[in-house]
């Protein structure tokens, strides 16, 4: 039976032979993960008097958005957390020292090739990067999960992103998901299952994949695919225990549409404000002074990331203009960076280095913007209002782009 | 379900959920997001809505981040349904999952003012513009959203099931 990544993932935890687009499933959930929403969750809990979820082993919790807490606000939900955890029997819990959700669900062997993971923050299409059908939900829905064990899904259609070529030196997957959402729109893959394939595939890392598929969701896509191979396999190698099966593209299997995408002659590229679809080549960028640079986030805050950045600066010095903040993903992370001496170069150049976490990508944390400000970010959004002020700027850009634009005080092309 | 009653607001494509609660609010109650909806692009609109109006809207409305409170929020406001081009995915689930009516109709913006007064019935996704005498056909929801609607979202419709585990 022919089928894409999503029909097949679906059609196993429905525990159908098959499915095909447009068809409602009721599916059982593999993995749970739970930021600070699971203070939702737990009140609903007792709201509606379900007395436990049915299968805390599968569920992984994860302070991450107000880590540490900035409010007393949110220091009284980590605290109904942390009850919650306990009462629930929770078995993985990542208090406020631990990184971003998503990337400890990666890096810990939480998501599995082949798995249905629901997560209660929208860039949890970031596990596709592993081939695991993983999607976000609010608070609602994952409440009636952890309960019942099921939620239900619309087959989606899907759409492949066909890559080919070779990545510039100092182009990365980051420009390359840029440019789609710029060239195709960020309604693309709206409601459907979107798959990354190609010869293009044995140069992206795995950390590489990880920021694609986390931007799946900008491009309104349910799930973000790559499929498994050797890289997946040494990634996931000491990371888990639990068997775990390859999972293919099946090339005959009928999709949506099928998109080429050559790396080849792709420059650095950048969304302007204030939507990720309004993309632009670096070379088509005028002089725009910023005051502020993120490197971090679940979409580019990973050791490959970091590395980058600081062969750009080493020995460099941020732009006296500029607030740089670099937020590593995790604390693993962080601990590598400062081991092998990746974090000392930024801090000499004159980064500030936060704690892992959500840092400044969503605006409700540290590292806001005031009105007129204009930041350039290596996070996953660029709204208005999103990292602060209603009136400041926010541009997406690769680690590259950003690092270099922390140099110089203006949005620059990291190959200059 | 009963029919639906209310003032239009209409609203362009890609209307992302940081605009109906911005960031600085994402943990805040309710009651207190109430009075930042759509703040930076409609400033009235928290204090302008009556029980029973409609949002209606182009494609893509409720993209970006999942907070659950932007479709919650619109519900405690009053309004009555939400009806868009398309939606941002996983809005429409929550606002489906919190009792928000929502529907996908092809064109719905074009066929609309602000101001306008619609009747809309979830049911049979029949939405009349009973000031310009426009009658359109949206795209039905799926029985099993009908009835987490009907309860009230999914967790009134979990706890009338009297079953925690399936």
């Amino acid at each position: 039976m022919r089928m894409t990544m999503a029909e097949r993932i679906l059609a196993r935890a429905a525990s159908k032979s098959s499915v095909k687009p447009g068809e409602f499933v009721t599916a059982t959930i593999d993995k749970f993960m739970c930021h600070e929403a699971l203070a939702a969750v737990y009140g609903n809990l007792k709201k509606y008097g379900f007395k436990s979820i049915k299968n805390p082993e599968n569920l992984i919790v994860a302070l991450d958005h107000y880590s540490p807490a900035s409010t007393v606000r949110a220091s009284e939900i980590h605290k109904i957390v942390r009850t919650a955890v306990k009462d629930l029997e929770v078995k993985y819990f990542y208090d406020t020292n631990a990184g971003v959700g998503h990337q400890l669900m990666v890096e810990k062997g939480h998501a599995l090739p082949g798995e249905l993971i629901i997560s209660s923050d929208s860039h949890t299409c970031m596990y596709g990067a592993l081939g695991a059908a993983s999607c976000g939900v609010g608070f609602a829905e994952m409440t009636y999960a952890l309960c019942t064990g099921v939620l239900w899904f619309k087959v989606p259609e899907t759409v492949r992103f066909i890559l080919k070529g070779k990545l510039p030196p100092l182009v990365s997957s980051k420009d390359i998901i840029l440019m789609i959402a710029g060239r195709y729109s960020s309604s693309v893959a709206l409601y459907k299952s979107v798959e990354f394939v190609g010869p293009l595939l044995e140069e992206l890392s795995i950390e590489s994949r990880m920021t694609m598929s986390n931007m799946a969701v900008e491009i309104g896509a349910k799930f973000g695919f790559f499929p498994t191979d050797s890289l997946t396999k040494a990634y996931l190698a000491g990371k888990t225990e639990t068997d775990w099966e390859d999972i293919t593209y099946d090339q005959q299997a009928k999709v949506y549409k099928e998109y080429e995408i050559n790396a080849d002659d792709l420059s650095p590229q950048v969304a302007l404000p204030h939507s990720v679809d309004r993309v632009v080549s670096i070379e088509d960028i005028d002089h725009i002074a910023i005051h502020q640079a993120v490197l971090g986030s679940c979409t580019n805050g990973r050791m490959e990331d970091l590395e980058t950045a600081a062969d750009l600066m080493k020995g460099k010095k941020v732009h006296s203009n500029v607030r740089f903040y670099v937020v590593p993903a995790s604390m693993d992370i962080y601990r590598e960076a400062l081991r092998n001496g990746v974090l000392g170069i930024l801090v000499e150049s004159g980064a500030s280095i936060l704690n892992p976490g959500c840092g400044p990508c969503f605006g409700a944390h540290m590292g806001l913007l005031a009105s007129g400000e204009r930041c350039v970010s290596s996070t996953n959004r660029n709204f208005r209002g999103r990292m602060g002020s209603d009136n400041a700027e926010v541009y997406l850009a690769s680690p590259a782009t950003v690092a270099a634009s922390a140099l110089k005080g203006y949005i620059a092309d990291p190959r200059d | 379900m009963e029919e639906i009653r209310g003032k239009v607001w209409l609203f362009p494509d890609n209307i992302d959920t940081d605009l109906i609660v911005p960031g600085q609010y994402l943990d805040a109650p309710v009651q207190e997001i109430m009075q930042h909806v759509f703040e930076s692009i409609r400033p009235d609109f928290a204090k302008t809505i009556s029980k029973n109006d409609i949002i209606i809207a182009g494609v893509n409305f409720g993209c970006g981040s999942s907070r659950e409170n932007a479709a919650s929020v619109l519900k405690e406001l009053g309004i009555g349904c939400v009806i868009a081009e398309s939606f941002g995915r996983i809005f429409f689930r929550n606002a489906i999952a919190i009792g928000l009516p929502v529907l996908t109709c092809r064109d719905v913006a074009q066929n609309f003012s602000e101001g306008d007064l619609a009747t809309v019935e979830v049911k049979n996704a029949a939405i009349n513009n009973t000031t310009k005498s426009i009658s359109l056909t949206g795209n039905c929801l799926s029985e099993e959203m009908i009835n987490i609607l009907e309860k009230g979202g999914i967790l009134e419709y979990l706890a009338d099931k009297g079953d925690e585990s399936v």
